[in-house]
C-alpha cells in the first residue's frame, strides 16, 4: 500500500538527520570544551593519576573517533553512560525517571496550543469583521514572543499567590500518591480511577501547560486564519456552493485544507516545544528532562548533558516522522507520490 | 511618508531601550551593583521598582541590564545574519553537491530546538556574554541561510541574472550587485523577527545562568533570582525584569509585522 | 426556460464601482444551447454567477429579474437558492483541477452532493455510479482521489455531477479552456449530449469559433452589455454589429491567405465606462452620435437583436 511504503521511506530519510545532529552534539560537547573532566571539576589542581582514572572510567581516554562510535552504539542499546558528577549513577535510569513528566507536559501543552491557536484562528477566519481578524493576528504575533519564565511566574503570582487557587510547582501535592504506570500522572490517575489524585494532578499541570501552550498557540492562529481566508476565496468553495452544499459542510471541508499547513508546522513547533519545555519546567519546578538538563548544566556534567541533548535529537527525528505520517493521512496526494 | 503603525510602535519600543542602554549612567538613580536601600523594599518614590534581596535598586539594574541584553542580541543577529546570508548566497548560486550537503546540514540544525542548541554551545564555550552571543548566532545561521538560499534559487532563473552571466560578469559581482539587493526587504523582516527570537534566547540563557556572572545586571538572570522570592511576595523582582524582556521582544515582533505588512502591500500593487 | 430581464450588476471596490453587467436581457428555450461570447471583462462570467447567485460579497444586483422555469431566482431566500443549485441549475467550471476537492474521493463528493438534495446514501451511491458511468468514468476511478484522474476525466466528473439531477439549465463556464485540444473535443461532445434530455445549456466562452461550431444561438457581450443576439446561421452569414464582425474576422481559417485580424484597442474600464456606445473607442465606424448617445438593443429581424446606431430596423 501507498501509506506503508511512504512511512518506511520517510523513516529511512530521518536516519541521516539524527546522525548529523548526533555528530554535531558530539563535536560541541566533547571536542569544544577541551577536557570535559577538568571543566566539570572546575579546577586544574588535580593529580594527573586521578584525572586519568576518571577519564578511563568514563571512557574519555580513548581516541575521539572510537568514543564517537562506541557512544552511539551504546546509546542505541539504551546505555547512556555514567554521570561525571554523581559517580556510578547510570544516566539512562535518570532519564527514564524524568521522561514521563516532560512527555506529559508536552502532550497537554500541545493540546492547549492546538485548541487555543486553531480555535481562535477558526473563529476569526469565519468572522466577517476585519477587526476580529486583526486582533487574532496580533494575538498570534504577541503570544509567540512572550518570555516563558516571565509568563509562568506571572501566572504563579496571580493564580498561586493572590487567588490561591492553583499550586505553583511540582507535579502532586504532598500526601497524594499515584502508582506509576505510564509515569504521566494525569493519565495514571484516570486509568486507576482515582478521582482525588486526578484532580490534584490536573491542578498541578494547568499552569505549566497553559504557559507553554499559550506561547506555542500563536503560529497556529495565524496559519489557520490565513489559510481559512485563502481557501474560502478559492474555486473549490465556489464549486461546492454551485452544487448546493450547505455552508456548514463547506466550512468543515475547507477546515481540512487549512489543517495541511498547520500539521506541517506541527513538526517545527515541536522544536519550539522542547526548548520551551526546558524553560517551563525550570519555572515550575517540574521534574522532567528540562530541569534535569539545567541541574546538570549547573554541575557541568557533560556526559549527562550530552545524553539529554541526544535524546532531544532522537525526539526531533521521531516527531518529524509522526508529522509526515499525519500529513499523509490528511492529504491523499502525498501518499501516492 | 506613511509609516505602518506596527513599525512605528515597534521602532519606538526598541529605540527607547537603546536610549536606556546608552544613557544608563544618567538615567539610573543608583548603582546597579551596590545596595542603596533595605532588602526587598516594594516600589516607592525612592525606589520606583523596589529593591532586590540585597537591597539594590531594581530600576537601576533594569537600566544597566538593557546593556547586556542589547549587546548580546545585536552581536548575535549581526554574526548569524552575515554568516547565514553569505553561505546562502554562495551555495544557492553555486548549487550542486556543495549546496545539497550544506542545505542538509542547515535543515537538520533548523529542525533542532534552537534553545537547546544554544544551551549546548554556551555550556561548551563557557558562560559569558560574548560566548552567549556566539552561541545564539550559530544557532540562528540556518534561519538566514534557508531564506536567502530559497530567494537566490528563484531570482537566479530570472532574465537579468542570465543576462549578467551571458555578459561574463564575475560570479561575486553577480551575486552581490545583482542578486543581493533584491533580498533586502525579506532580510529586514527576518532580521527583526530573528531579533525577537534572539532576545528570548538571550533571556533564556541568562535565566539558566549561562550569560553573566553576578553581580552584573541582566534581565534574565535577575528574573531567575526573583523567582526565589516569589513566596515572599516580592512581585517587583519578577514583574519588572520579566516585563522588560517581553516588551523588548514584542517591540521586535511588531517591527517585523509592520515591515512584512508594508512590503506585502507594495508587492501587491 | 430562462428569462433574464434588464439585469444590472455592480462590484463595489476600493478603487471605484464597476458596472459589470448593464441592462442585459435575453431568453433561453428548453433544450437549446446558447453561447455567450465575449472577451474577459465582458461580463459573461458575472452573468453566470448572478444566475447561480454566487456573486462575491462586494457585488450587488441593482436591477432586473431572472426567471428560471417561472421562479424568480433573485427573490429566493439563501436556503431556497441553495436547494436549487445543483438540482435545477448547475454549473461546470473552467478549471477541473480546482473544482474537485483534492482531499476527498470522487464518489464521496458525489454522494454528499446528492444527499444534500434529498437522496439517501444507498440511492445516492447508485445514482452517482450511473451518472459517472454515463460520462465514461468507470467504477474504479469513482473510488479514487481527484489527483489520480486526468484533467479531462475530472471535467467528466464535473459534468456528471452537473447533470445527475436533470436540471433545467447547465451553465458551462469555459469548460474546455484548461484542457488539451484532443480532450477539448471529447468534452464538448459530452456537453452536446446534455441538451438531448431537454436541459438548456449556456456555454460561456471567449472563443467564437467554438460557439459557432457547437451552439444553437449566440449572444455577443461587450463591456457588460449585449451587442448582438441571433441564431448561429444568422451570426455567421449576416453579423451586423461591428464587434461581432471583428470577432468573426479574428478566426483563423484553414486554406485562406488572409491573416486573421484582431480588434485594435483594449476592453473598456468599467469603473468609468465610455459615454455613448460602450464599443465606440474601438469601433472603426464610430461617429459623433456613437460618442454621445447609447444605442438601444433592437430586433432587426425575427430573433436577431443588435445594439448599434448604424443598424436601422428593417
Amino acid at each position: 500500500m501507498g501509506l506503508a511504503r511512504y512511512v518506511i521511506v520517510r523513516a529511512l530519510l530521518i536516519i541521516p538527520t539524527i546522525l548529523l545532529l548526533y555528530t554535531l552534539v558530539f563535536i560541541v560537547l566533547r571536542v569544544l570544551p577541551g577536557n570535559p573532566v577538568l571543566a566539570a571539576l572546575g579546577t586544574k589542581n588535580i593529580p594527573e593519576e586521578q584525572l586519568q582514572a576518571i577519564m578511563r572510567e568514563l571512557g574519555l581516554d580513548k581516541p575521539l573517533y572510537q568514543q564517537y562510535i562506541e557512544y552511539l552504539v551504546n546509546f542505541l542499546r539504551g546505555d547512556m553512560g555514567y554521570s561525571m558528577v554523581v559517580r556510578g549513577r547510570p544516566i539512562a535510569s535518570d532519564i527514564t525517571d524524568r521522561f514521563p513528566a516532560t512527555l506529559e507536559l508536552s502532550i497537554w501543552a500541545i493540546i492547549v496550543s492546538f485548541v487555543l491557536g486553531v480555535g481562535i484562528g477558526y473563529v476569526a477566519g469565519r468572522s466577517r469583521s476585519s477587526i476580529v481578524k486583526h486582533l487574532a493576528r496580533l494575538y498570534g504575533s504577541i503570544t509567540y514572543v512572550l518570555f516563558i519564565p516571565a509568563l509562568g511566574l506571572f501566572l504563579q503570582l496571580v493564580f498561586g499567590l493572590w487567588l490561591k487557587v492553583l499550586p505553583t510547582g511540582d507535579r502532586l501535592s504532598p500526601g497524594i500518591y499515584i502508582k506509576p504506570i505510564t509515569g504521566m500522572y494525569t493519565f495514571d490517575a484516570l486509568i486507576q480511577g482515582d478521582l482525588v489524585a486526578f484532580i490534584d494532578a490536573v491542578k498541578h499541570i494547568i499552569l505549566p501547560a497553559l504557559t507553554l501552550g499559550l506561547v506555542l498557540s500563536g503560529p497556529f492562529t495565524r496559519l489557520t486564519l490565513d489559510n481559512m481566508e485563502k481557501v474560502m476565496e478559492s474555486k473549490i468553495v465556489i464549486a461546492y456552493r454551485s452544487r448546493g452544499i450547505r455552508e456548514e459542510a463547506i466550512t468543515r471541508h475547507v477546515f481540512r485544507h487549512t489543517l495541511i499547513p498547520v500539521v506541517t508546522y506541527l513538526g517545527l513547533q515541536f522544536a519550539l516545544l522542547l526548548g520551551g519545555a526546558v524553560l517551563t519546567e525550570t519555572t515550575f519546578n517540574w521534574p522532567g528532562l528540562g530541569t534535569y538538563l539545567v541541574d546538570k548544566i549547573m554541575y557541568r556534567d557533560y556526559t549527562a548533558i550530552q545524553a539529554v541533548i541526544i535524546i532531544f535529537a532522537f525526539l526531533v527525528g521521531l516527531i518529524s516522522l509522526i508529522t509526515d505520517v499525519l500529513y499523509a493521512l490528511i492529504d491523499p496526494r502525498v501518499r501516492y507520490q | 511618508m506613511n509609516i505602518n503603525p506596527y513599525t512605528g510602535i515597534g521602532l519606538a519600543i526598541i529605540l527607547a531601550f537603546v536610549l536606556m542602554a546608552l544613557l544608563a549612567d544618567i538615567i539610573a538613580p543608583y548603582s546597579p551593583t551596590e545596595a542603596s536601600g533595605n532588602v526587598l523594599e516594594p516600589p516607592s518614590i525612592h525606589h520606583i521598582m523596589g529593591t532586590d534581596n540585597l537591597g539594590r535598586d531594581v530600576f537601576s539594574r533594569i537600566v544597566f541590564g538593557s546593556r547586556t541584553i542589547l549587546m548580546v542580541v545585536f552581536l548575535a543577529v549581526a554574526i548569524s545574519g552575515a554568516l547565514g546570508t553569505i553561505l546562502g548566497l554562495l551555495t544557492g548560486y553555486v548549487g550542486g553537491a556543495i549546496d545539497r550537503v550544506i542545505s542538509f546540514i542547515m535543515d537538520s540544525i533548523y529542525a533542532f530546538p534552537s534553545l537547546i542548541l544554544a544551551i549546548a554551545l554556551s555550556v561548551a564555550l563557557g558562560p559569558n556574554p560574548l560566548n552567549a552571543a556566539i552561541a545564539i548566532a550559530l544557532t540562528y545561521v540556518p534561519t538566514y541561510f534557508r531564506m536567502i538560499r530559497g530567494q537566490v534559487l528563484s531570482i537566479k532563473s530570472e532574465g537579468f541574472v542570465e543576462m549578467a552571466k551571458a555578459l561574463g560578469l564575475p560570479t561575486t559581482r553577480i551575486i552581490f550587485r545583482h542578486i543581493f539587493p533584491h533580498l533586502i526587504p525579506t532580510l529586514a523582516v527576518v532580521f527583526s523577527m530573528n531579533s525577537a527570537d534572539a532576545v528570548l534566547t538571550e533571556a533564556a540563557l541568562s535565566f539558566l545562568g549561562l550569560t553573566v556572572q553576578p553581580p552584573t545586571p541582566d534581565w534574565g538572570f535577575d528574573l531567575y533570582k526573583g523567582r526565589g522570592f516569589i513566596l515572599a511576595g516580592a512581585w517587583w523582582m519578577l514583574a519588572f525584569p520579566g516585563g522588560m524582556i517581553t516588551l523588548l521582544a514584542i517591540g521586535f515582533a511588531l517591527l517585523s509585522e509592520g515591515i512584512s505588512q508594508s512590503h506585502a502591500v507594495k508587492s501587491f500593487e | 426556460m430562462l428569462i433574464v430581464e434588464d439585469l444590472y450588476v455592480k462590484y463595489y471596490t476600493r478603487r471605484g464601482t464597476v458596472s459589470a453587467v448593464s441592462g442585459v436581457s435575453f431568453t433561453m428555450q428548453k433544450g437549446e444551447m446558447l453561447a455567450v461570447v465575449g472577451e474577459s471583462g465582458s461580463g459573461k462570467s458575472t452573468l453566470a454567477l448572478t444566475i447561480m447567485r454566487l456573486l462575491p460579497r462586494n457585488a450587488v444586483v441593482e436591477r432586473g429579474r431572472i426567471l428560471l422555469d417561472g421562479i424568480d431566482v433573485l427573490k429566493l431566500s439563501e436556503d431556497e437558492m441553495r436547494r436549487i443549485r445543483g438540482s435545477k441549475v448547475s454549473m461546470v467550471l473552467q478549471d477541473p483541477f480546482t473544482t474537485l476537492d483534492p482531499l476527498r474521493r470522487v464518489i464521496d463528493q458525489f454522494i454528499e452532493f446528492l444527499m444534500e438534495h434529498g437522496l439517501d446514501r444507498r440511492s445516492a451511491e447508485k445514482l452517482a455510479l450511473e451518472a459517472l458511468e454515463s460520462v465514461g468514468i468507470p467504477k474504479t476511478l469513482a473510488y479514487s482521489y481527484p489527483h489520480q484522474l486526468s484533467g479531462g476525466q475530472k471535467q467528466r466528473v464535473a459534468i456528471a455531477m452537473a447533470i445527475a439531477l436533470k436540471p433545467s439549465l447547465v451553465i458551462a463556464d469555459e469548460p474546455t479552456t484548461a484542457l488539451d485540444v484532443v480532450v477539448q473535443k471529447q468534452i464538448m461532445d459530452l456537453i452536446d449530449t446534455i441538451k438531448r434530455g431537454g436541459t438548456s445549456v449556456m456555454l460561456i466562452t471567449h472563443d467564437i469559433a467554438l460557439a459557432i461550431e457547437r451552439a444553437d444561438r449566440i449572444m455577443v457581450m461587450y463591456g457588460g452589455e449585449v451587442m448582438e443576439i441571433a441564431d448561429k446561421g444568422t451570426i455567421m452569414s449576416r453579423p451586423l454589429h461591428p464587434y461581432t464582425q471583428g470577432l468573426l474576422a479574428s478566426i483563423p481559417r484553414l486554406g485562406s491567405d488572409k491573416i486573421p485580424e484582431s480588434i485594435p484597442g483594449y476592453p473598456p474600464d468599467l469603473r468609468n465606462p465610455p459615454k455613448g456606445c460602450v464599443f465606440h473607442p474601438r469601433c472603426p465606424y464610430a461617429d459623433e452620435r456613437c460618442r454621445s448617445i447609447k444605442p438601444q438593443l433592437i430586433e432587426v429581424e425575427k430573433g436577431h437583436w443588435v445594439k448599434c446606431h448604424r443598424v436601422v430596423k428593417a
